[in-house]
This record gives C-alpha cells, sequence and structure tokens, in this order.
C-alpha cells in the first residue's frame, strides 16, 4: 500500500445523503476477479443523468470527493472503495460514514476523512460557489482545509490513530499480524475441543 | 470505589477471542469460523498467493457458491460467462488452498448465512466473519458475527484474526407479545424506522425482552440479520433452550460429552444483572403491527395501514430532501394509502426470509388460492436443503397451483446478481433486507416486507395482509 500523508485534488460535491454502496457500485458490476477496471460501475445509475456531478467537466480529475452524512452503508462490498479509487478518488469526506465502508477505506489506502457536520456543509457550498475548487486533505495534521481569504476553511477531521499510522506509514496489516504469530498459535491451544472445523483431519 | 464486575454477553464473548490486546492498538480477535463465497473471496486468494501463504486454518473456513448463480437450470454451465468465471475462480481457490466448498449442485449449496446454521456450524459464543454484511445473522445464536470486507476476508484467510476496535454495547429490549400475525421482519423494521440507518453505528446491539424470547430461531436470525441496515456493528441474542433445541442433533453440532460440555459453557453466556449498556432502546412489541417500507432506505418504513408521507412530515432537512428524492424514485404520491400500492412482483426469499418455516407461512396463505392478474410470484428457498424439505411437504405444488414460479437455491432477487431482476420502473414486495435505488434491478422499486405481507400482496396485487383476504 502506498503511503498516505497530504492530497490536494479538486473537490467533488455530492449532496445526498445515505449513499449506500449499491449506488456506489450496483451488484452487476461485482462480477471480475481483480481489484482494477471497477471505476466503469462507479456511481452507474446516476452518471445516466447528464446532470450528474461526474459528467460535468469542470469536475474531470476530481479526486476529493464531499458527501452528505451516513456514507457507504449497506453491503460490505470493498468493491465500492476500489471503484472510487480506481476512478482517480484519494479521499473521502463526510460527517458520517458506514463501520464496514471506513475499515475497507482504512484497509485499501482510501483516507475516509470524518468532519463535522458544519464543516461538510461548508465545503459543499464552497464546491457550489467555485466549482473546480481544491480541498487538501493533510493526514499528518488531520486537516482539511480549502478556499481562500473570508471563505478559507481549516478544520480537523477525525480517524482513529491506528488507521492514521498504516495510512502514513503504508503498512500491511497481514505482515503485521503476521508478526504476533506466536500469539495466535498460544490462544489456539486453549480453544475447547468441542468448538465446531469444517473438516477433520 | 464501588466497581460493576458485570458484563454483558457480547463483552463475553470479546474477551474470550481477544488474542492480543496493547493500548492504543485494536484488539486481535481470534475468529471461530469464516464464511467465504464467489463475489468478495477472489482478489483475497490472489492476495494470498502473491504473498506466498497459505490459509491458515481451512478447518475453521467454509465456502458456497450464492450471490451471482442461477435459480433456474442449474445443472447447467451458468450462461452468463463473467458470473461462470467467478464461480470457477472460487472453485479453483478453494482445491488449491484446502477449503471445504459446497458448489452449485451440492446438497449443502445455499445462501451462506442459511447453511451455516442449518449444518450447526452456528453456535453459541463463536466469532464468526464472511465478505458478506448480513453475517449478522448468525448473531441469533449467541454469537459475535459480522461482515467484512475483501482485504479483511485475506487477513482471515491468512491469519484465523481480525484486528477490531471494541464498539460500544446497546441493548434493544422488546417488551411484551407480538399480536398474532405480525412478525419478526415487522419488529426489524418497525425499529430501523425508529433509529434511522445510522442509528446503531458503533455497537454491538444485544437484543433481549419478552418478544425476543418467544421468537423462533427463524425469526431470531431475521431480527439479526437486519441489524446492519441501521447501522450496527453486529446484532445477537443470547442463547437459551429454543437456541439448543434447534441445534441438537444438526451435524456439525456437538455430540456426547461434547454436547454437555458446550451447553453448560453457553449457558453462561447471557449479560449479567449489573452489567451497564451504554446505550438502550425499549420498544413494545405489543402496539406493532405489519410493517412495511416506502422509501430506499430500510429506515423509511410505515405501518401497512398508513400513508405515504410527505417530504413535510420530517424535521430534518436532509430527511426532507431524502424523502422527496425517494418518492420520485419510487413513482410514489404522499398521501396514498399503502395498501392501495400495486405492486408487479413478489419476492419470497433471501438471508432474512428464505427460511423452511418462512416458505411454510408463505403456502399456508396461497394455498388453494391465484397470484393476482400482472403480479408475479418468485419463490426462492435459501439452500438445496431448504427446497427438498419444502418439496417433501408439498409446499412446491401450493405455490405452483397458485401461480407462483418455483427457483432452486441462492441469494436470487435480492440484490440481482444472477438474471433474477426487476425491470426499470417495475415493483416489487421483497421479504429480503434492502430497498437500495435498483438494488433488485436497475430502476426497479422494493418495498420491503414480511413473508405473510408478501404471499398476501401476490394475491392481492396491492400491499395487503392475510386479514385482506377474504
Amino acid at each position: 500500500m502506498d503511503k498516505f500523508t497530504s492530497h490536494t485534488g479538486i473537490g467533488v460535491p455530492l449532496r445526498r445523503s445515505n449513499v449506500d454502496t449499491d449506488q456506489i457500485i450496483p451488484a452487476v458490476y461485482l462480477k471480475r476477479v481483480t481489484r482494477s477496471g471497477f471505476e466503469d460501475g462507479l456511481f452507474a445509475a446516476w452518471r445516466n443523468d447528464p446532470a450528474f456531478v461526474l459528467n460535468n467537466p469542470v469536475y474531470d480529475g476530481g479526486s476529493v470527493l464531499v458527501a452528505g452524512p451516513d456514507f457507504g452503508t449497506g453491503s460490505s462490498r470493498e468493491h465500492a472503495v476500489w471503484a472510487l479509487q480506481n476512478y482517480g478518488f484519494k479521499a473521502v469526506i463526510s460527517s458520517r460514514f458506514a463501520d464496514i465502508f471506513r475499515g475497507n477505506s482504512g484497509k485499501a489506502g482510501l483516507l475516509a476523512a470524518q468532519v463535522d457536520e458544519k464543516v461538510a456543509q461548508r465545503l459543499l457550498d464552497l464546491l457550489d460557489e467555485e466549482p473546480g475548487a481544491t480541498i487538501t486533505v493533510d493526514l499528518e495534521s488531520r486537516t482539511v482545509r480549502a478556499g481562500s481569504g473570508e471563505n478559507a476553511i481549516e478544520d480537523s477531521f477525525d480517524i482513529d490513530d491506528y488507521t492514521r499510522w498504516r495510512l502514513l506509514e503504508g503498512l500491511d496489516d497481514v505482515g503485521i499480524t503476521l508478526g504476533h504469530a506466536d500469539d495466535i498459535t498460544t490462544y489456539e491451544a486453549t480453544r475447547p475441543s468441542w468448538k465446531p472445523v469444517t473438516q477433520r483431519a | 470505589m464501588s466497581q460493576s464486575t458485570g458484563r454483558t454477553l457480547s463483552e463475553k464473548v470479546w474477551d474470550e477471542h481477544v488474542v492480543r490486546s496493547a493500548a492504543g492498538e485494536p484488539d486481535l480477535l481470534y475468529i471461530d469460523l469464516h464464511l467465504i463465497h464467489e463475489v468478495t473471496s477472489p482478489q483475497a486468494f490472489d492476495g494470498l498467493r502473491l504473498a506466498g501463504r497459505p490459509v491458515r486454518r481451512p478447518d475453521l473456513t467454509l465456502a458456497t457458491e450464492d450471490h451471482n448463480v442461477p435459480t433456474i437450470d442449474w445443472d447447467k454451465p451458468i450462461a452468463d460467462p463473467v458470473s461462470r468465471t467467478q464461480v470457477e475462480t472460487l472453485r479453483t481457490n478453494a482445491e488449491e488452498f484446502g477449503v471445504r466448498l459446497h458448489p452449485l449442485g451440492d446438497i449443502e449449496q445455499g445462501i451462506v448465512h442459511i447453511i451455516g446454521p442449518q449444518l450447526g456450524l452456528t453456535q453459541p459464543g463463536m466469532t464468526i466473519v464472511c465478505g458478506d454484511s448480513h453475517t449478522s445473522t448468525h448473531g441469533a445464536f449467541g454469537s459475535i458475527a459480522f461482515g467484512i470486507g475483501t482485504s479483511e476476508v485475506e487477513h482471515v484467510l491468512a491469519t484465523q484474526t481480525l484486528m477490531q476496535a471494541k464498539p460500544k454495547t446497546m441493548a434493544v429490549t422488546i417488551n411484551g407479545s407480538l399480536p398474532e400475525g405480525v412478525t419478526a421482519k415487522d419488529m426489524v423494521l418497525t425499529l430501523i424506522t425508529h433509529t434511522g440507518t445510522g442509528g446503531g453505528q458503533g455497537y454491538i446491539v444485544e437484543y433481549r425482552g419478552q418478544a425476543i424470547r418467544e421468537l423462533s430461531m427463524e425469526g431470531r436470525m431475521t431480527v439479526c440479520n437486519m441489524s446492519i441496515e441501521w447501522g450496527a456493528k453486529a446484532g445477537l441474542i443470547a442463547p437459551d433452550q429454543t437456541t439448543f433445541d434447534y441445534l441438537e442433533g444438526r451435524p456439525e453440532a456437538p455430540k456426547g460429552d461434547d454436547w454437555d460440555a458446550a451447553v453448560a459453557h453457553w449457558k453462561t453466556l447471557v449479560t449479567d444483572d449489573d452489567a451497564v449498556f451504554d446505550e438502550e432502546i425499549v420498544l413494545d412489541a405489543s402496539e406493532m403491527t405489519p410493517f412495511v417500507t416506502w422509501g430506499t432506505n430500510p429506515g423509511q418504513g410505515v405501518q401497512l395501514g398508513g400513508l405515504v408521507p410527505s417530504p413535510d412530515d420530517f424535521e430534518e432537512p436532509a430527511d426532507k430532501v431524502a424523502a422527496e428524492k425517494a418518492l420520485t424514485y419510487m413513482g410514489l404520491e404522499a398521501g396514498t394509502p399503502m395498501r392501495e400500492v400495486k405492486v408487479d412482483t413478489v419476492f419470497v426469499g433471501s438471508c432474512t426470509n428464505g427460511r423452511i418455516e418462512d416458505l411454510r407461512v408463505a403456502a399456508d396463505i396461497v394455498k388453494g388460492r391465484k397470484v393476482a392478474d400482472d403480479t408475479r410470484l418468485l419463490v426462492v428457498p435459501g439452500s438445496v436443503r431448504v427446497r427438498l424439505q419444502a418439496e417433501q411437504e408439498g409446499l412446491d405444488v401450493v405455490f405452483k397451483e397458485a401461480g407462483a414460479e418455483w427457483r432452486g437455491a441462492g441469494c436470487s432477487m435480492c440484490l440481482g446478481m444472477n438474471p433474477d431482476q426487476l425491470t426499470p420502473g417495475e415493483r416489487s414486495a421483497s421479504t429480503s433486507n434492502r430497498n437500495f435505488e435498483g438494488r433488485q434491478g436497475k430502476g426497479g422499486r422494493t418495498h420491503l416486507v414480511s413473508v405473510p405481507v408478501a404471499a398476501a400482496t401476490a394475491i392481492r396485487g396491492t400491499l395487503s395482509s392475510p386479514a385482506d383476504l377474504a
């Protein structure tokens, strides 16, 4: 996984709450057996609408998505994170994320930055007033910055310490856990014999 | 300092599975059972192959094919080449890594959350994960069960553990008894409309109270299944005699002395009297009625006897906007009685309501009646075993004589990954779990309902309860 320290890119406003992962990528697009190529399915139903934000050329190359509350609800599909990344997004900003989506983002290297609801609203308003404006998400200082002069926005975002550390270092979770293999083996020796198994030696 | 030593059920199960705990880090949690299916696993196995890592515990891993498999012609090669590749990839991976697989055509094949309990692999006090958010179903047995993403699937395959921050605890106490004809599905739909889709976020929820105790295991699974629909990390119910009776004699349940030892332990899996939950919700089952959704998330629900709401009924600006968008998508007028909403397709099935008990209830209602003109009733058993049991009881004949389609096992129209899909604008009454835009097919409009409401709706052609049938 690549290290994530800070990113500045065009902000894309998605003025919707409860964006579930079926909207981010419908099930019919989940049949690939690779981690790439899911950008075609990103917001597939909404992209048929010429007025949808991603169809506006101003947002070509957009890399910071700003969405309403409860982003990423529903299905556990990590394909939703991959679709956002495959399309070019590096970060998503919302006032509330569904747990599984936020977990998947941390594992795959997409920054899910949780901000105060007022901050999300100010970012959306800024992007309406200045389409194509850039947003900076600085993981080192946990800060989101956008706009200038009187419109300048600077506020903190929430991310748990552990995920932040892993993203900053670009670490592989499996590798970290395998460093504790002895603990796992010790634990396994204590499991009751009546616990179920799917196959017997 | 006075100290409360009591622990909740979920804290007990959690504590039993901590492999390693360190300040500032999530706990490393041991996983007792890892369920696998074709859609969320290929990239995880690929990751193992790239790193040259084996599956640590194939004997705690079980795979099946459910999400994209066809429910007709299941004995022939899968027609859709992309679906076929995904299923074949799972078969290759299971073979290469030594994982037990129940493929299409196998007698134990079915929806992953139906077959775990059916085999007796799902037992109290376990940790169970799967790359599917409805893994919460298994909480009905008093286990901590939750959905994970593909990176975590790879992590569990490689290490049999997960790094998890300990969630907060919540009690949902449902007092009283459900009135006749009101089901576990109505109960959980009522709850989700009460809490909203984010109300459970960050919590492991314990469902308790008289109405929960009175539910069958099937009903408990329906309630726990939909925990994720209000954002909960997991939902569970303390095991009791109903649980033990369901499990005893199942193929993978403990036998003999092991059974006695297991039951003795399972009986300790209750929330202590002096334990404190971080949050508590109390509802009264005796006031509940058949409940259906009108919108595009499971928290947009109303009593079947109610009206399609107006955006003006909501206080929060975001809820008003969401209601407007939902009504437009659903093609509904505010103020319309729900009972007047005409339905094109009725779907009975899914990990929420695809068990034998559900099919018996549906068959009992459609028996001797005909599905309404212009309405289609699709009945999809949750597993091959459920299908065979239903056929042994003659339920398939009842459905077919009523004009319904009787299908093979799988997720089917719950998520429309296989050919069982709604067409744009088509309206369904569905016993599944999600009414998201396009969930059952592009442009499809979904109303989530209980099994009795689904069956009665199929007969009348508009949203109905069995009480509406002459």
